[in-house]
């Protein structure tokens, strides 16, 4: 049992290692090559609310640089454990966090409304802010980020998403910077993220 | 006559206090281990199970359905995270339990579903569960609500003591 639980854990391990692998390479050739894709592949304008139900832009973001996730509250698991990941580091930032703005972007404007938004993002670091909007809305954001949604229907009725899990670090104006995998150690995430601080504009 | 009855009530306890605190139920067939739930945010409408089922039977088992008091509907998930993506699928056909083996359901996994919860999943509470079994049958367990994002205990049972304390942000840390 032991031995085949090692097995089992290397496996996933070199499983997720390779995702990771892929992903970067992904993004990596995404944002160096090719004039229509560029370092502005990532990222991009959009209109959406925010969880206390005002409009907000690109522009609320930008200015800081922000870390910006995207999911939906009827997530069991992927969701929440990234939300607590991210308000750990926020706290452990101590006072640098402030110099970054976070945000929550639903895949599930359908359910998400601003209100359930405000209601599920009080359980986590108040700097978190949820954004919503039309269908259209979202499905351009999520172009924008790369963000891959699904609506799975389940035979009662209602449905699930599959979502990609991926916390994209973006610089003060918007482009991008580096991503945080899904459960990606602590030490990781919080370099990554004091990088990010040190993008800070000086005024 | 007297003294007999004393030693096999001692000899009864000692047996008793041999079994892991942390299974439950009675069921002669498949053991639960360890089940518990992580807290859940304000205003969600699901939550997650996490146990190990262990089949004493030389003849695997299944679990096909589950239900809760807590929650609208109960379904047997997998979730899965495939190339940075999240997929979570219903098992419409329910979970194998292995002959003299075990399965987990944990984060990553397999897990119940709750959908629907009348309210959030609070640290330190408690709620029940029945699960239902091809050829055990019903077993009826108790279910504690650890912290948001904790994880199975490695040291059995009660290690996870700690991740109950206290509310709100004092918790975080624990994944």
């Amino acid at each position: 049992m032991r031995m085949r639980h090692v097995i089992l854990t290397a496996m996933a391990g070199i499983a997720g290692f390779s995702a990771m692998v892929v992903l970067i390479l992904f993004l990596g050739s995404s944002s160096q090559t090719g004039r229509s894709i560029g370092s502005a592949a990532i990222g991009g304008p959009f209109t959406l609310v925010d969880d206390t139900g005002t409009a907000v832009t690109e522009s609320t973001l930008a200015g800081k640089p922000y870390a910006i996730y995207f999911g939906y509250t009827y997530c069991p698991e992927v969701c929440p454990t990234t939300l607590l990941d991210l308000s750990n580091w926020i706290k452990k930032l101590g006072p640098d966090a402030d110099k970054l703005n976070y945000a929550f972007v639903t895949v599930d404007p359908e359910r998400d409304t601003p209100q359930l938004m405000h209601s599920y993002l009080s359980s986590f670091d108040k700097r978190i802010r949820g954004f919503t909007g039309t269908s259209e809305e979202i499905a351009k954001i999520a172009r924008e980020y790369r963000v891959y949604y699904k609506k799975i229907p389940t035979d009662d009725g209602s449905y699930v998403m599959d979502h990609s899990s991926i916390i994209y670090l973006m610089g003060p104006n918007g482009k991008f910077v580096t991503v945080i995998a899904y459960q990606e150690d602590d030490a990781s995430a919080l370099g990554k993220l004091r990088n990010l601080v040190a993008l800070t504009p000086s005024s | 006559m007297r003294s007999l009855s004393k030693q096999l009530a001692f000899a009864a306890a000692l047996i008793v206090a041999a079994l892991p605190a942390f299974a439950q139920g009675t069921n002669p067939l498949i053991t639960v281990e360890e089940p518990y739930a992580r807290a859940t945010p304000s205003g969600a409408q699901t939550g997650a199970v996490y146990m190990t089922l262990a089949n004493k039977a030389n003849a695997a088992d299944r679990l096909t359905a589950a239900a809760s008091n807590v929650a609208a509907k109960v379904q047997i998930h997998e979730m899965s995270v495939v190339n940075g993506v999240m997929q979570m699928r219903e098992l419409a056909n329910g979970l194998a339990v292995p002959a003299d083996g075990s399965v987990t359901l944990k984060p990553g996994s397999y897990h119940v579903m709750l959908i629907g919860l009348k309210k959030p999943l609070t640290a330190g509470e408690t709620f029940p569960l029945t699960l239902t079994f091809e050829k055990a049958g019903n077993i009826s367990v108790t279910v504690t609500v650890r912290a948001m994002g904790a994880t199975p205990d490695k040291n059995g049972g009660m290690g996870d003591m700690h991740d109950n304390q206290g509310g709100g942000m004092g918790h975080m840390e624990m994944k």
